[in-house]
């Protein structure tokens, strides 16, 4: 009877959400996207290809319009809702969970700030995400303000404010992924005496990559303004004198 | 040496509470934190005032019954160490302490720095045990457990409950005192058999009792009189893991 | 009152087992209709209600502290001794038996004692299938180490951490049987009175700590696991809660208690550095094994240690008593380090000698040393700020453990009929000494393996009729604990309860501590008095009594010292022979050890309340010995 009793109550526990699994999504779901952030920042690199954006813009229109993508993206997007989600859920647990916060708390000296603020660099994240998604995606995709999205980046990246925008936010998602990466394989149960001090370093690695992969681009579209103009027009010419010669050679 | 003390005083769970200021005068390097309390107690008491409560019990850093936020820190400035074990040497003449309790929602205040710890025996209640009955236990040489495993259990074993983990974490999660106590009975081969039952059950207790989410800052590690460590968290999310899987 | 000691007949090794034979049964449906409460939560209370639980009574358990898993069991340091001879090295529950016996210097009870020894090996049992991890060899088997007053090694440990161990297998057992309905736990609450009806003991009046409520609780039987009253000397080993209360306020009601001046001293603790000291640091006995005891040879050398050649050291108890050297029972080692401080040999002039560890971590290397004492070693340096892995630790004697408390007949009844009594706060087992890891091994044989057969035979005549906290002997004892506490708070004299209290320990320590002579006794009674009598004129309290007031509790628990105290002493005075413990100054052999007087005082002094200020009455229960033979105790 008791053994009985016992076994469905395991059976009920097993069917519920506990704290712990909640990591588990979060873990998952955290490292799904930083999986998202190496393909992404592979296919931006495509941006320093000196061919005018003709890669870049071939791949994005592969992005735009490949329906392998479209069910990536519509999975994407579960992840990033799910880890927003749960992220929302737990930090306002943990708020609830220290109604009176002490006077005094020296939390640095037992804990990084990277791993006590995730919830700040991610919130910072979050906004950055609405506006990048803004400035590339939707522009482009569904309102098309540039002729092309290497033309897009090109105009984005030429206003200061923007470049500025971007260079924090870029460095926030650093600091998310410093503590962010080595506590996702925590949270997994992932933790080895020899292992987890490389996949602490490796992490930060990785956030540091991740930040100036990122970074050089809007860095690179912004400082290369004047001479890409030069470059333009340069282009422009030729290509005038091109269409004066081929109109020539119609007449 | 003299102090000025910072003492969060409050008269029962159910009244707002508020810092006093004290000054401690003669107080000697060589005496414990606790025994600085002592004297202000004595002192408040010949004064008319009632003195500060706070718990304490064995005062050799193993009956987890103290527990103070001092300057900041649980269990004071020292790392590994209990408040009962923190002497007067490490601070500086003049200083001013402020001392707090324990806080978070699932150690209600009793009274001035007491605090109600039983949602960890509801924890513990919850499965924190190997089920064998008086009578019935096999030779004990019968039952062979590797030293390197026998060492590491009992390095989760030392856990005395006091709640620093708790006070120290910024989310004031439970986990690294639940996990301590899976870790001990998962590592041993007299826990085997209840291992799913046991961590889904502490962990649900867990989180019924109001304590926050772990986010793995580390601050529990650092500030646990035991030592035990991080590892003992990630076995607690491996056995979880396991037993969903299993069912 | 009469005082039977229910010793089954036949011989020593089958008492027990026809003894268990003998006893009656509860039918296991039965068992529910059963109300047992259970005082403390150490090794014997917690063991005790748990496998009373298991059984299927009813069990209420009470602590003062906080949680269960909070009792004083939990500093016990060194180990826990069983006679499984896994070393080969000639054990077996006769040596055990034996060892008891001679360490207890012929003052416990054989019969006890043998069961004592052969319940040992399922103790063991019971903890390693609980999970205890104590420590082991690399073939996965477990591992022993050597304690005081033995030349086998026995002693199973869990690094310098035993009791906590053990403590949290045994809460362990016990919270299952709570989550499994069987028993409930009172955390905070205080016994403050024990209620007898017909006869019988029938419940308990507790406060609750937080609340200040003063409530009836009744059951069908009263198991006392309240640990031993050490405190009553204010320093000790004791953790700062350990009380006398429960046992007192028994005996008040018709417990006798026995043999209270059988109290243990520990030789190796960190000495007192000054007045405002609150309590006494033990460093495990298990420290011997490896550690040798020395003081400088001349008088104020006052050279660092490491700077003393050989041959001005003096390894003391090594030249005394070569065949257990650095391994004599506590009572012994205790004195020989008061004979070389009281020479003016102490360290520094003071009352310390030096526990040196430098020549085993020379021959082990510090690795090993670190695993077998590294937790007491943090703890040393963190009291005293220095390493003992540079400089020895130094070490003085201080009060640890009461080998006296409420008498109890073999099958752990007081002589009020339906108290028990268990580990610590009896008085069965350790004679006039107990040997190093007996404790342990004491209250879990009395909460595992006896009191479930012994309440069944006790409950099974009793009937399941509960009384109702109505009855006037509850409202009786519920409003005199209403008054005391009263009382505490309107006296609002000038002094405090911790002056009070240290103020008494300091009497106790001079008169009745380590020697005693009939002198220092009287004084020390008539000085009693004088501070009892003080306690009630100017004592003061603050606060009220409808929150946690902690001076309120302690105010209690030394108003209970203070009466002890006296009977303590007295107890020594009439003792008039050196035993164990109990050193009278008058009764020493040219080379300073204790001399029994068998002829007179081979008996355990049961003594019974007679009502306030008036002397107790004392009844003796003699001590025969069947199978050990009264011998001096000789360690050389």
């Amino acid at each position: 009877m008791q053994n009985a009793e016992k076994k469905c109550a395991v059976k009920k526990c097993a069917m519920e959400k506990s704290s712990v699994t909640e990591k588990v999504f979060m873990s998952l779901t955290g490292l799904f996207l930083c999986l998202f952030l190496v393909v992404h920042l592979g296919g931006n690199l495509l941006l320093f290809k000196q061919d005018g954006g003709a890669a870049f813009n071939a791949y994005s229109h592969f992005m735009e319009t490949s329906w392998i993508i479209r069910v990536i993206e519509i999975f994407l997007l579960l992840f990033f809702l799910t880890h927003i989600f749960m992220a929302i859920k737990l930090t306002i647990k943990n708020k609830q969970a220290r109604p009176v916060s002490y006077a005094v708390n020296k939390a640095s000296e037992n804990s990084s700030w990277f791993s006590r603020n995730m919830e700040i660099t991610g919130g910072v994240i979050f906004i950055f995400l609405c506006v990048h998604l803004y400035n590339f995606m939707f522009s482009q995709r569904f309102f098309h303000h540039y002729p092309s999205m290497y033309a897009a980046v090109r105009t984005v990246f030429q206003n200061p404010w923007y470049v500025l925008f971007y260079v924090i936010c870029l460095s926030w998602v650093g600091f998310h992924l410093i503590h962010g990466v080595q506590s996702s394989f925590q949270s997994l149960g992932l933790r080895h005496p020899i292992f987890t001090p490389w996949i602490k370093k490796l992490g930060v690695l990785f956030a540091a990559l991740i930040f100036l992969g990122f970074l050089s681009l809007p860095v690179y579209f912004f400082f290369s303004r004047t001479s890409r103009r030069n470059v333009q027009s340069a282009i422009s010419h030729q290509l005038k004198i091109e269409n004066g010669f081929k109109r020539g050679a119609s007449q | 040496m003299k102090f000025t003390l910072k003492v969060w005083r409050q008269k029962n769970a159910q009244e707002q509470g508020s810092f006093v200021t004290y000054e401690v005068f003669g107080i000697s390097e060589d005496m414990s934190f606790l025994e600085m309390l002592d004297v202000l107690n004595e002192d408040l008491t010949l004064k008319g005032e009632e003195p500060v409560a706070f718990a304490h019990d064995c005062r050799e850093g193993i009956c987890g019954t103290c527990g103070l936020f001092i300057n900041g820190r649980a269990h004071g400035p020292l790392t590994g160490t209990t408040t009962c074990q923190l002497h007067i040497r490490h601070f500086k003449d003049g200083e001013t302490i402020t001392i707090e309790p324990w806080r978070a929602k699932a150690f209600p205040v009793i009274k001035d720095l007491v605090v109600d710890r039983s949602a960890f025996d509801r924890i513990l209640q919850a499965g924190g045990f190997v089920s064998v009955n008086v009578g019935s236990a096999p030779e004990a040489n019968g039952i062979l457990v590797p030293k390197k495993n026998a060492d590491e259990a009992f390095d989760t074993a030392a856990c005395i409950g006091c709640g620093a983990c708790v006070a120290a974490c910024k989310n004031a999660s439970a986990i690294l005192f639940v996990s301590a106590k899976v870790s001990h009975l998962s590592l041993l081969p007299q826990g085997k058999p209840e291992r799913r039952t046991r961590v889904l059950n502490m962990v649900k207790t867990m989180d019924e009792e109001g304590f926050g989410n772990c986010t793995n800052t580390g601050a529990c590690e650092v500030e646990c009189p035991k030592g035990i460590t991080l590892a003992s968290i990630a076995r607690l999310r491996r056995e979880y893991c396991k037993a969903k899987i299993k069912g | 009152m009469t005082m039977n000691s229910h010793i089954p007949d036949g011989k020593l090794e089958e008492k027990w087992s026809k003894h268990k034979a003998n006893l009656k049964l509860v039918n296991p449906a039965n068992k529910r209709k059963f109300d047992i409460i259970v005082i403390g939560t150490g090794l014997a209370g917690a063991s005790a209600a748990a496998s009373l639980g298991e059984l299927g009574y009813n069990v209420k358990s009470f602590c003062f502290q906080d949680s269960p898993r909070r009792a004083h069991s939990i500093a016990a340091q060194g180990g826990i001794n069983a006679a499984k001879n896994y070393r080969n090295d000639g054990d077996s529950v006769y040596r055990l038996f034996y060892d008891t016996i001679k360490g207890g210097d012929f003052r416990a009870r054989e019969a006890n004692v043998y069961r004592l020894a052969e319940l040992s090996v399922a103790i063991i049992d019971q903890a390693v299938a609980q999970g205890v991890p104590f420590a082991r060899e690399y073939g996965g088997l477990l591992d022993n180490r050597s304690f005081g007053g033995t030349q086998v090694s026995r002693t199973f440990y869990a690094k310098g951490q035993t009791g906590q161990q053990l403590l949290l297998g045994a809460i362990s057992s016990m919270y299952r049987q709570i989550s499994l309905g069987t028993v409930k736990a009172f955390p905070f609450h205080e016994m403050l009175d024990l209620v007898v009806i017909n006869g019988r003991a029938r419940g308990i009046v507790a406060r609750n700590l937080i609340t200040g409520e003063i409530k009836s609780y009744t059951a069908h039987a009263v198991v006392l696991a309240s640990g031993g009253y050490g405190n009553i000397f204010y320093l000790s080993t004791n953790a700062k809660g350990s009380n006398a209360t429960a046992i007192w306020r028994a005996y008040k009601k018709g417990a006798f208690f026995a043999n209270p001046c059988f109290t243990q001293i520990h030789p190796t603790c960190i000495p007192v550095s000054s007045h405002y000291q609150s309590k006494l640091t033990l460093m495990s006995e298990g420290l011997r094994n490896d550690g040798r005891v020395w003081v400088p040879k001349n008088k104020n050398d006052n050279r660092s240690p490491d700077q003393i050649p050989e041959e001005d050291r003096d390894y003391f108890l090594e030249t005394r008593y070569p065949a257990f050297g650095n391994l004599v029972p506590r009572d012994v080692a205790s004195r020989a380090i008061k004979l070389v401080c009281d020479e003016g040999k102490g360290v520094g002039g003071k009352n310390a000698v030096y526990l040196d560890l430098t020549d085993a971590i020379k021959r082990l290397g510090k690795d090993v040393i670190e695993e077998r004492y590294g937790n007491l070693f943090e703890m040393y340096e963190k009291i005293t700020g220095e390493s003992p892995y540079k400089t020895p630790m130094r070490i003085y004697p201080a009060i640890h453990y009461c080998m006296g408390g409420l008498w109890v007949d073999y099958n752990l009844m007081t002589t009020i009929p339906g108290l028990f009594a268990l580990g610590e706060c009896n008085f069965s087992d350790h004679g006039a000494n107990r040997l190093g890891a007996s404790a342990l091994m004491q209250g879990l044989a009395d909460g595992y393996f006896i009191i479930p057969y012994t309440m069944s035979n006790y409950l099974a005549d009793l009937g399941f009729e509960k009384v109702s906290v109505d009855r006037p002997e509850f409202k009786e004892a519920e409003n005199k604990v209403k008054e005391q506490v009263r009382r505490f708070l309107s006296i609002k004299g000038n002094r405090t309860v911790d002056d009070f209290h240290k103020e008494l320990g300091k009497v106790l320590w001079d008169g009745v501590g380590m020697s005693r002579s009939e002198q220092s006794l009287k004084t020390a009674i008539d000085k009693i008095k004088v501070l009892r009598a003080e306690f009630w004129k100017n004592l003061k309290v603050n606060g009220t009594d409808e929150t946690l007031n902690q001076s309120l509790e302690k105010a209690g628990r030394v108003s209970d010292f203070l009466e002890l105290a006296e009977l303590l002493a007295g107890d020594a005075l009439l003792r008039d022979e050196s035993c164990g413990c109990h050193f009278r100054v008058e009764h020493q052999t040219d080379d300073h050890e204790a001399k029994r007087d068998d002829e007179k005082f081979s008996y355990a002094a049961a003594y019974e309340y007679q009502g306030e200020d008036k002397p107790a009455q004392l009844h003796k229960e003699e001590l025969k010995f069947e199978e050990a033979h009264l011998a001096a105790r000789s360690y050389k």
